[in-house]
C-alpha cells in the first residue's frame, strides 16, 4: 500500500500502457470482452485520481506525490513526476474522459482491437503531459499523444480522414518543432531538464549567447514555446486543422481531442510559456490577447455559419479556448496581482468544464449521427418530440457550455471575466460581446436540432437515447451542476496552486 | 564472468560463421535445404557471440575490452589485433541482428541458394571484422574483403532493371571512398613513424597538427563516402534498391555504418585537431545529407528508393553528431547507428515482403496491403515512427542527443536540420498511407498471402529492439559513453 501512495503517478501514468499490452494479448474477435476490460482498465486511474485528491494537501507549495525515476541519465533527463492544483484537475479530466470515451464506443466494430489500445495510449500520452516535471519528458509525451490521435482520425475516420489526419498531425508536428528546439536549447544551457531547476537557471542567464543578447535568445524561444501551444489550443490564425480533425474524427475521439487534447496547450502555456519567459510574457501579453479575443469572436462567427453540427461545435471550441488564453494573457500582464490570479483560477476551470461539456457535446452529435448518418443541421430538426430526454440533456449540456449561471461554465467565465477586464479592458469588453454570439450559435444548434418541423426522413427509425449513452452523459451532467452549484469543489485545489504561483 | 573475457571470443565469433561460409560452397550444387540451415546455423552463431559481447561488455572499465591478438607480420608492424570499445561494440551487436534477420527473411530464395547463403555469411563477417579490428591494415582488409560479396550478391540477386548498374555504381563509388581512406591513411602511419599498424599504439603518437589538417579530409571524407555524405551519396539509393532484400538490410543497416565507425575510429580519433580544423564543413554537408535526402525521399515513387534516401538523411544525423565534437553530439551518434541500422532493416526486410507478393514497388499501385499483411504494415509503422523521431521510439533518442550537441558546435545547423524531421514525417505517413492503408486494389495484385511465421518472428524481434531502446535508453546509452568518453579525452576533454 505504501509503496503505491509513493509511486502513485507512475501507476497512473502506465496503467492504460498496461492495459494496451493485456489488450493487445486478448482475442480480437471478442468484442464484449475488449470493451469490457478496456472500461476496467481505465476505471482504475480513475479512482486513484480521486485518491489523490482526497489526499491532496492544500496548504502545501509546489508539487505533490512526486517521484524521481531513472531514465536517460547520459542527457540529465529522468521521469520526474508530480502534480500541483493545476495540473491534479487536469488529470481528474483526462482520467474522467477516456473511461466515457470508451464507453461511447461500443457501436464500433472495425478492429476494435487495435481502436482501444490507440485511447489507452492516448490516455498515457496525454497524463504524461500534465504530470511530467522534466522538460525532455513533458516533450516526450507531447509528442508521443499525436501518434494514436492520428491513426484514430485515419483509421476510424469519416471520408475525408486521409486529408484531417494528415493535417492535424503535420499543423501539430510543425508547430512543435520550435518548441523542440527551445527544449534542446534550454536543456543544453541549463545542463538539466529538471522543470524546476530550469526555471532557476534559465531566468538567471544574462550573459549573451552564441553572441546574440540574451533578451533576443529569450524571444525567441518564447515564441517557438508560444506557438507550439498556439496550435494545439489552438488560437486563432493557427486553428485551422481544429475543425477538419473534428468533422473527420470518430466520437470517442473528438471528445478526447475537444476535452483533453486541446487543454495541453493552454496547460503548456502555464506550466512553462508564463514561469520561464515572465518579461517576454508580460510584453508580449496584449498580442496574445487580442489573437485569443479574434479567436473568441471568429470562434463564435465560424460556429454561427455552420450547417454541419459537429463543426459547429469544433468551432465552438475555439471560442471557449480562446477565453482560457484571453485569461492567460492577463495573467501574464498583470503577474502578481489578485486580477492575475483570478483570470488563472477562472481559465483552468474553463479548461475542466469545457473539458467536461464539450466532450458531452461532442458525444450527443455523435448519438444523433449513428441514427441519422447525417450532421447536416439543415435535415435535421424536430427531434424534441421524437427524442425529449435526449433533447433535454443536449439542452443541459448547451448551457453549460454557454455559461448559464447555476452551471460550470458561468463560473469560470466570470472569474476570468472579473480578471481581465481590469488588465485588457476593451478586448475583455470585446470578448464579452463574441459571447453574446456564443449564445446564438447555441440557440441556432438547438432550434435546428429539436425544433421546428420534423423531417419525414426519419421517420420510424428514431430511438431516443439509450441507456449505455445516457451512461456517458451521467457523470458529465453531474460534473457541470456540481461545478456550477459548488465551484469550490475544484476551485480550492486550483487556487493552491495559483496563490503561490501567480 | 570472467571467464568469457579469457576466451578469445572475438576471433570465435568470426572465425566460426566464416567456417560455415566456406562449408556450405563446398556442397554439392543444387542443394537446398542444407546451405540455409547452415548459414542459420552460422548466422545464429555470430548473433548469439555478440549478444554476449555487447551485454558482458562492462562499461566502468574504460578501453578496448576482449581484446586478442597474434603477431602475423611483425616485419611490417602488423598484426591480427580484435577488441571492442563502447562504440563498436553496439555495431557488433548490430551486425549479429542484422545478419540474422537477413538470412530468415531469405529463406525462401531459390535461386542458387549455396552461393547466396555462403556469400551472405561472408558479408556478415567480414563487417563484423571492420568493426572488431584494432590494426589499420586489417581493417582495410575486412573492409575491402567485403566487396566482392556484395557486388556478386547485387548482379547476381538483385532488381532485373538495376542490377548491373546499381552494383558497379556503388562498388565504384565505395572504391573511390576507401582508396582515398587508404592514402590518407598510410600518410598518417608513416608520419606517425612508429612501424606500426596498432590503433592502440597509432592513438599514443602525438600527430603534427599540419599533417592532421592535411590528411584528415582523406580519412574522414573517404570513408564518409561509405557512410553517404552528400555529395558522395548517390550510391547508397540505387545500391540498395538494385540489391536482394537481405544484401539491402546489410548494406543500409550495417554497411553504412562500417563508413562512418572507420571516419570516426580512424579518422577523428588518430586526427583529433583536423576533426577540429574541418568540422564546420562537416557540419555543412551533414545537414544537407539531412534536409536534401529527406526531400528527395519526399518525391520518391518507388517504395524502396523512398528508404534508400531516408538512409541518406538519417546518416547525415550521425556525421553531425561526429561533428559536433562533443559528448552529446558523440552519443546521440553512437546510438542513431544502432537505431538506424535496426530500422532500415525492418524496413528493407519490409519492402521485400511487400515487393515479393505484388512485384511492385510503385506507390500508386500498391494499397490496403495492411489488410493482408497486418503485422508488417505494423512493423513498417514502427520503423516510421523510429523514423520520424517520434518520442517512445529508438529514433527520438538518438537524435535529441545529436541535436543538443549541435546546439552547442553550430546553432544555426540545429535550427535548419530540424527541417528534415518534417518532411521525414510527410514522406513516411504518405508511404504508410499509399502503401499499408486505403482499398487493396485486388484487379491488380491478385492474391496476397499473409507473410510467414519466420518473418513475423523477424518483424517482432527487430520492433521490440527499437521500442525497447526508446522507452529505455539507458539499456545502451551508457556502453556508447564508455566508447565516446576516450574520443572526448583526446578532443582535449571538450
Amino acid at each position: 500500500m505504501n509503496w503505491l501512495i509513493d509511486n502513485i503517478l507512475l501507476v497512473v501514468l502506465f496503467l492504460p500502457t498496461l492495459g494496451a499490452l493485456i489488450l493487445l494479448c486478448l482475442p480480437g474477435s471478442k468484442s464484449r470482452l475488449l470493451l469490457w476490460t478496456a472500461l476496467g482498465i481505465s476505471l482504475i486511474p480513475l479512482a486513484f485520481t480521486v485518491v489523490m485528491l482526497l489526499r491532496f494537501n492544500y496548504s502545501a507549495e509546489g508539487y505533490q506525490f512526486m517521484a524521481d525515476y531513472q531514465w536517460y541519465a547520459a542527457i540529465q533527463s529522468s521521469l520526474k513526476l508530480g502534480v500541483d492544483g493545476i495540473s491534479l484537475p487536469m488529470v481528474l479530466l483526462t482520467t474522467l474522459l477516456t473511461p466515457l470515451a470508451v464507453l461511447a464506443s461500443f457501436k464500433i466494430s472495425q478492429n476494435l482491437k487495435a481502436y482501444l489500445i490507440l485511447f489507452l495510449l492516448l490516455e498515457t500520452g496525454s497524463l504524461g503531459v500534465f504530470v511530467s516535471l522534466d522538460l525532455l519528458m513533458f516533450f516526450v509525451f507531447w509528442e508521443v499523444g499525436l501518434v494514436p490521435m492520428y491513426f484514430l482520425i485515419n483509421q476510424w475516420g469519416g471520408e475525408n480522414r486521409n486529408y484531417a489526419s494528415l493535417k492535424f498531425i503535420l499543423f501539430t508536428m510543425t508547430g512543435s518543432l520550435g518548441l523542440l528546439l527551445a527544449t534542446q536549447l534550454i536543456g543544453v544551457v541549463s545542463g538539466t531538464y529538471d522543470l524546476v531547476q530550469v526555471v532557476a537557471k534559465w531566468n538567471a542567464l544574462d550573459q549573451p549567447l552564441f553572441g546574440i543578447p540574451i533578451a533576443t535568445v529569450k524571444t525567441i524561444a518564447f515564441w517557438a514555446f508560444a506557438i507550439a501551444f498556439a496550435v494545439k489550443v489552438p488560437i486563432w490564425p493557427f486553428h485551422t486543422w481544429l475543425p477538419d480533425a473534428h468533422t473527420e474524427a470518430p466520437t470517442a475521439g473528438s471528445m478526447i481531442l475537444a476535452g483533453v487534447l486541446l487543454k495541453l496547450g493552454a496547460y503548456g502555456f502555464l506550466r512553462f510559456v508564463l514561469p520561464f519567459f515572465p518579461e517576454q510574457s508580460a510584453h508580449f501579453a496584449g498580442a496574445l490577447a487580442i489573437l485569443a479575443t479574434l479567436a473568441i469572436v471568429l470562434g463564435a462567427f465560424g460556429a454561427y455559419g455552420q450547417k454541419d453540427f459537429k463543426r459547429l461545435v469544433a468551432y465552438s471550441s475555439i471560442n471557449h479556448m480562446g477565453m482560457v488564453v484571453l485569461a492567460i494573457a492577463a495573467a501574464a500582464a498583470a503577474a502578481g496581482t489578485p486580477d492575475a490570479a483570478s483570470a488563472v483560477n477562472g481559465s483552468v476551470l474553463l479548461m475542466f468544464s469545457h473539458g467536461v461539456a464539450a466532450a458531452g457535446m461532442f458525444f450527443l452529435v455523435g448519438v444523433i449521427y449513428d441514427q441519422t448518418h447525417t450532421r447536416d443541421l439543415t435535415r435535421l430538426g424536430g427531434f424534441w418530440q421524437k427524442t425529449p430526454v435526449y433533447g433535454g440533456i443536449l439542452i443541459f449540456t448547451s448551457m453549460a457550455a454557454l455559461g448559464l449561471p447555476g452551471l460550470s461554465g458561468f463560473v469560470s467565465e466570470f472569474l476570468i471575466v472579473s480578471g481581465s477586464l481590469p488588465v485588457f479592458t476593451v478586448l475583455t469588453a470585446v470578448a464579452m460581446l463574441g459571447l453574446l454570439f456564443t449564445g446564438l450559435y447555441t440557440l441556432k444548434a438547438i432550434r435546428d436540432v429539436l425544433h421546428g418541423p420534423f423531417n419525414v426522413e426519419w421517420a420510424g427509425h428514431l430511438n431516443d437515447i439509450s441507456k449505455r449513452e445516457t451512461a456517458v452523459m451521467v457523470p458529465l451532467m453531474l460534473f457541470m451542476i456540481g461545478l456550477g452549484i459548488w465551484p469550490r469543489l475544484l476551485l480550492d485545489i486550483i487556487n493552491a496552486a495559483v496563490k503561490h504561483i501567480f | 564472468m570472467t571467464w568469457i573475457n579469457d576466451l578469445p571470443i572475438l576471433t570465435i565469433m568470426l572465425a566460426v560463421p566464416l567456417l560455415f561460409a566456406v562449408a556450405i560452397l563446398c556442397l554439392p550444387a543444387g542443394s537446398k535445404n542444407a546451405p540455409r540451415w547452415l548459414a542459420l546455423a552460422g548466422g545464429g552463431f555470430l548473433f548469439l557471440l555478440s549478444t554476449i559481447v555487447f551485454f558482458v561488455f562492462d562499461k566502468s572499465t574504460p578501453g578496448y575490452q576482449f581484446v586478442d591478438t597474434f603477431n602475423w607480420l611483425p616485419a611490417l608492424g602488423i598484426s591480427y589485433r580484435v577488441g571492442v570499445d563502447g562504440i563498436s561494440a553496439p555495431m557488433v551487436f548490430l551486425t549479429g541482428i542484422v545478419l540474422l534477420s537477413g538470412i530468415v527473411v531469405s529463406w525462401k530464395i531459390e535461386d542458387r541458394p549455396r552461393e547466396f547463403f555462403s556469400y551472405i555469411l561472408f558479408l556478415g563477417v567480414s563487417v563484423a571484422g571492420v568493426f572488431s579490428s584494432l590494426d589499420v591494415f586489417q581493417l582495410f582488409f575486412f573492409l575491402e574483403i567485403a566487396v566482392f560479396p556484395k557486388y556478386l550478391m547485387i548482379v547476381m540477386w538483385g532488381w532485373p532493371q538495376k542490377k548491373e548498374y546499381g552494383g558497379m555504381k556503388l562498388t565504384l563509388y565505395l572504391f573511390l571512398g576507401s582508396m582515398l581512406a587508404l592514402a590518407g591513411i598510410l600518410a598518417v602511419v608513416s608520419k606517425a613513424g612508429i612501424n606500426s599498424f596498432d590503433i592502440t599504439q597509432l592513438l599514443g603518437v602525438k600527430l603534427d597538427v599540419g599533417v592532421q589538417k592535411l590528411w584528415f579530409p582523406f580519412v574522414f571524407i573517404g570513408f564518409a563516402i561509405l557512410g553517404g555524405l552528400f555529395p558522395f551519396y548517390n550510391w547508397a539509393p540505387d545500391g540498395h534498391v538494385a540489391a536482394p532484400t537481405a544484401v539491402s538490410m546489410l548494406l543500409a543497416g550495417v554497411e553504412m555504418k562500417v563508413g562512418v565507425f572507420a571516419a570516426l575510429r580512424l579518422g577523428i580519433r588518430l586526427m583529433p585537431e583536423g576533426a577540429k580544423f574541418w568540422a564546420p564543413l562537416i557540419i555543412v554537408l551533414a545537414t544537407i545529407n539531412i534536409v536534401y535526402g529527406a526531400f528527395l525521399a519526399l518525391v520518391q515513387k518507388d517504395f524502396k528508393y523512398i528508404i534508400g534516401f531516408s538512409s541518406v538523411s538519417h546518416m547525415g544525423f550521425v556525421l553531425l553528431g561526429f561533428a559536433s565534437l562533443n559528448a552529446d553530439g558523440l552519443l546521440g551518434a553512437g546510438m542513431q547507428m544502432f537505431s538506424h541500422g535496426v530500422m532500415t532493416a525492418l524496413f528493407f526486410a519490409i519492402v521485400g515482403m511487400v515487393y515479393d507478393r505484388t512485384h511492385t514497388r510503385d506507390l500508386e499501385q500498391l494499397g490496403g496491403m495492411s489488410r493482408k499483411m497486418p503485422l508488417a504494415a505494423l512493423g513498417f509503422i514502427v520503423a516510421g515512427l523510429v523514423s520520424m523521431g517520434m518520442p517512445g521510439f529508438s529514433g527520438f533518442v538518438s537524435e535529441f542527443p545529436i541535436f543538443m550537441g549541435t546546439w552547442q558546435a553550430a546553432p544555426v545547423a540545429a535550427i535548419v536540420a530540424v527541417i528534415g524531421v518534417v518532411i521525414t514525417a510527410a514522406y513516411i505517413l504518405r508511404t504508410i498511407g499509399n502503401v499499408f492503408f486505403g482499398a487493396f486494389p485486388a484487379e491488380k495484385l491478385g492474391e496476397v498471402s499473409d507473410i510467414p511465421w519466420r518473418d513475423k518472428v523477424i518483424v517482432i524481434g527487430l520492433s521490440i529492439i527499437l521500442i525497447a531502446m526508446g522507452i529505455f535508453p539507458s539499456l545502451i546509452a551508457p556502453v556508447i559513453e564508455q566508447g565516446t568518453s576516450s574520443v572526448l579525452a583526446l578532443l582535449g576533454g571538450m
